[in-house]
């Protein structure tokens, strides 16, 4: 891993010291914060694809009752039936925050009070198979809004996990070493000039001390000489 | 206050015009991305997208994947079951984890 560009000092590895704990501590919280995400997109999920497979079954048969009536029925007395619905859905939308992840929580309004009023037509010109048609799609109807929620909640979810994901695996593989080996690289620099100031003044006191003595005998010779 | 809708062929999603939901038949992609783009700036929630025209719309489709809403569902047409609905949510798996481990 290479070492960052900076200058071996004190001041900088104080700062490094600083920035690795504030790096360890992010890495902890977005850990966290990850492994709970995780757990709960997967039980989201498996609601999603159990939701997902009776969705589609229940569909497929209301199709199935659709196709039947269709064939029975003339189209313009298909569309007379349907064109105008009793009924009218909405939904009220609350938002529920996960992990900081802001998931839709939908809420079904009926406009009239009986929510089982589907039926938009008599029943005197229609095919029974319109019925079951419009009586199996209504069945299904708030499972396909929870899906609707799931779903949602499920696509935002990922896109979260991704992000943090990436975001711990940045910091536990590049910053954190990067850091650390910086850290040594300044403290082995700093132990280094410590070093060599302390054997330059070694060096310099011996070379003094041999001053001196070579001092002391010239010294002693010129006694010696005036005797 | 908002409202739900059916968007793909005119035969998958009339079906839905009886339970209150906003029905938007389209015969063509370019026309569904116009109409999918009028509706969810005008007050739809939860648009229901039959998995045929879904496919066409992938594109499209990214766009509205980080937002909150709408939330955009691909179901079953008349013309069967194609998978895509399912596929996606292994997608969403894969994205998150790195491999479809749910089952």
């Amino acid at each position: 891993m290479a070492v960052m560009n900076v200058n071996p000092t004190r001041m900088e590895l104080t700062n490094l010291k600083r920035k690795l704990t504030t790096a360890r501590r992010g890495h902890k919280l977005l850990k966290d914060k990850r492994d709970e995400l995780m757990r709960r997109f997967l039980d989201l999920v498996r609601e999603n694809k159990a939701l997902r497979r009776q969705v589609e079954e229940g569909i497929a048969e209301a199709n199935r009752s659709m196709a039947i009536a269709r064939s029975v029925m003339s189209d313009s007395a298909l569309n007379v039936a349907l064109m105008l619905p009793t009924q009218e859905m909405s939904l009220e939308i609350e938002e529920k925050n996960v992990m900081s992840v802001v998931l839709p929580v939908f809420e079904t309004k009926f406009k009239t009070a009986d929510e089982n009023d589907i039926y938009s037509y008599g029943f005197a010109f229609t095919s029974m198979d319109l019925d079951a048609a419009v009586k199996s799609l209504s069945d299904i109807m708030p499972l396909m809004l929870r899906l609707a929620e799931v779903e949602k909640s499920c696509q935002l979810m990922s896109a979260e996990i991704e992000k943090t994901r990436r975001r711990v695996n940045a910091l536990e593989h590049v910053m954190i070493p990067r850091y650390e080996e910086t850290i040594k690289y300044i403290t082995m620099k700093l132990d280094e000039n410590e070093r060599s100031s302390t054997t330059r003044l070694m060096k310099v006191k011996s070379m003094m001390l041999e001053e001196a003595r070579q001092k002391a005998i010239a010294h002693d010779r010129e006694v010696a000489a005036a005797n | 206050m908002y409202k739900i809708a059916a968007i793909g062929d005119r035969d998958s999603i009339y079906g839905f015009a009886s339970l209150g939901v906003g029905i938007f038949p389209v015969d063509d992609s370019q026309q569904a991305v116009k109409t999918l783009r009028r509706i969810s700036e005008s007050g739809y929630a939860v648009i229901f997208i039959t998995e045929a025209l879904a496919s066409q719309l992938q594109a499209e489709l990214e766009r509205y994947k980080d937002e909150p809403l709408p939330a955009i569902i691909p179901i079953p047409g008349v013309n069967g079951n194609t998978g895509i609905g399912m596929k996606q949510v292994s997608a969403f798996v894969e994205r998150a984890v790195g491999s479809d481990i749910v089952k």
